[in-house]
């Protein structure tokens, strides 16, 4: 009676109490914006889930509540340990490159050196070797989102929430990040929650993408993905995906009509 | 390079101003005068500067100390915000002449009433532009330093102190264009050199030009201190010169 806090049995689907994140029927409103209303997410253990929406979906104010940087208004919100990449990627302007990748290792305390070491390894492979010394100022935003990413990764969290970590990218090196996200997903597994304005980035990297509407923040399709990663953008399932969310937000549009597809919400 | 060239025509005025107009010279000396005293006098002036410069330097330096640390406690205490602020914001207002001979008594005539005169003179910018400094780190970048799993502390030393950093030394720069002043006083309060002291002695000798030429060197010695601490600014935050934040 007083132990059964963890592990709910009641899940309607296999593997629902292996769930890492879950929200159920959140809403949270801004004086008179309702950024997110009765959005119900579930994401499994090392499952990649893509958030798409229109501008004011209510994408950010998702994965600070997965982050435990916001509480909801209504509903629950449940999660391991979350770490966000932010949308701008506030890198702090006086450490260098390898400073701010290094961050989060320094606050969990570990020692300067080894730290920096580390985070020097990680911005060789996101293609940054050479500027590890770069101050903020001196990187473009590509190179910025990168650091922040590497940064992101170093902290070590279960759960990942990645706002636009690929916004600012040209498409080539867009495509090369999305090769080696994946190949470091395949290698040490994590959770994922990406949000993402590219329907083809969400196709191409995740195993399920959820897709909200415009205020109110409500969730109008959830389509998965089945082919294994790494998958090409020109794979058949990935077109059809895309199609499938350009038309559900297109839908979405203004008025949240409740189309419903795939992913069985339980009654 | 237009500093320069502004100073000469202002000096070209002044002389101007001091040969035609009917001001006697033991009220406004030409420049030309002044620059003979400072050349006759430099000796004499080099002695005393040193005496001044020790002053302000030693006192900036403390009122850094002090501002920097009341500035932390008054950002980590709302309470004591609200309490001390108002009262340090009237302290401004007191008239230093009117405490320097209190601190004289207290301190004696050696160089530590002279150090609490320029703090207490140089402290308050520094307090308001390090507190402004501390809090200027944005919420967003809170946020973030949150969720990478930062403390109270850890998020004054990896965000709050270097924000506040630069804004110490900008209170500095507005502190030291008054510290000189604050030592003058301090001086005239009871002292036996310093530049202070020689203006004193030198207005009622009628030596106006070395008057003039004791507040020329203080006059360069403000503009070097300025100088020194933009350098640092430069040199201990370069981030701060740069373009600010640019959204992609
Ligand atoms: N702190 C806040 N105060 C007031 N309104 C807010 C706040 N945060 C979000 N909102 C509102 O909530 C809605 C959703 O915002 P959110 O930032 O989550 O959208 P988004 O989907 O991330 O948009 P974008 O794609 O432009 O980043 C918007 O209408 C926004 O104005
Ligand atoms: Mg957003």
């Amino acid at each position: 009676m007083a132990t059964d806090l963890e592990a709910p049995v009641e899940g309607p689907r296999p593997g629902a109490d292996e769930a890492e994140v879950e929200l159920l029927g959140v809403t949270r409103t801004f004086g008179p914006v309702t950024a997110l209303d009765g959005v119900t997410l579930r994401a499994a253990r090392h499952e990649v889930v893509a958030v798409v929406g229109a501008s004011g979906s209510g994408k950010s104010t998702l994965l600070e509540l997965v982050c435990g940087l916001q509480a909801p208004d209504a509903g629950s919100v449940r999660a391991a340990r979350a770490v966000l990449m932010p949308q701008r990627d506030q890198l702090l302007p006086w450490l260098d490159a390898l400073g701010n990748a290094a961050l989060p290792l320094r606050l969990q305390g570990v020692g300067k050196a080894q730290a920096r070491e580390r985070a020097h390894a990680l911005l060789r492979e996101v293609g940054l070797a050479g500027f590890e010394r770069a101050k903020v100022y001196e990187l473009s935003g590509g190179m910025r989102q990168r650091v922040a990413f590497a940064r992101t990764l170093l902290a070590g969290a279960p759960v990942l929430c990645l706002d636009e970590p690929f916004g600012a990218l040209d498409a080539i090196t867009r495509a090369e990040l999305h090769g080696w996200l994946t190949e470091v997903l395949a290698r040490e597994p994590r959770t994922v929650l990406l949000v993402t304005h590219d329907v083809e980035e969400a196709a191409v990297l995740a195993d399920r993408v959820v897709v909200l509407s415009p205020r109110p923040g409500r969730v109008v399709a959830e389509i998965a993905v089945e082919t294994p990663r790494p998958r090409p953008a020109t794979a058949d399932e990935v077109v059809a995906v895309r199609a499938r969310a350009l038309e559900a937000l297109a839908a979405a549009g203004g008025e949240a009509g409740g189309a419903r597809e795939a992913g069985g919400e339980p009654g | 390079m237009l500093a320069a060239l502004l100073f000469l025509l202002l000096l070209g005025a002044w002389e101007l101003y001091a040969r035609a107009g009917n001001v006697d010279d033991f009220i406004l000396p030409a420049p030309t005068e002044v620059g003979r005293a400072l050349y006759d006098d430099r000796g004499l002036l080099w002695d005393n500067l040193l005496v001044t410069a020790q002053e302000v330097v030693l006192g900036l330096a403390l009122a850094l100390v002090v501002g920097a640390a009341l500035a932390i406690a008054l950002h980590f205490s709302p309470l004591l915000r609200r309490a001390v602020y108002p009262l340090l914001v009237g302290s401004q207002a007191i008239p230093i002449v009117t405490v320097a001979p209190l601190l004289v008594v207290w301190f004696g005539y050696g160089i530590l009433p002279k150090l609490v005169i320029v703090a207490l003179v140089c402290f308050f910018p520094i307090v308001v532009t390090t507190l402004d400094g501390l809090r200027s780190v944005e919420p967003e970048q809170h946020k973030l330093l949150r969720t990478l799993g930062a403390s109270r502390w850890q998020a004054f030393r990896w965000a709050e102190a270097p924000a506040a950093l630069p804004a110490a030394l900008s209170g500095a720069k507005i502190a030291v264009a008054v510290g000189g002043i604050a030592a003058v006083f301090a001086e005239y309060a009871g002292s036996e050199d310093g530049l202070g002291h020689l203006l004193l002695q030198a207005i009622p000798q009628l030596e106006t030009p070395r008057a003039w030429a004791a507040v020329v060197v203080l006059a360069a010695l403000a503009v070097c201190c300025f100088a020194l601490l933009a350098l640092a600014e430069r040199r201990l935050a370069p981030w701060a010169h740069r373009r600010k934040d640019p959204i992609p």
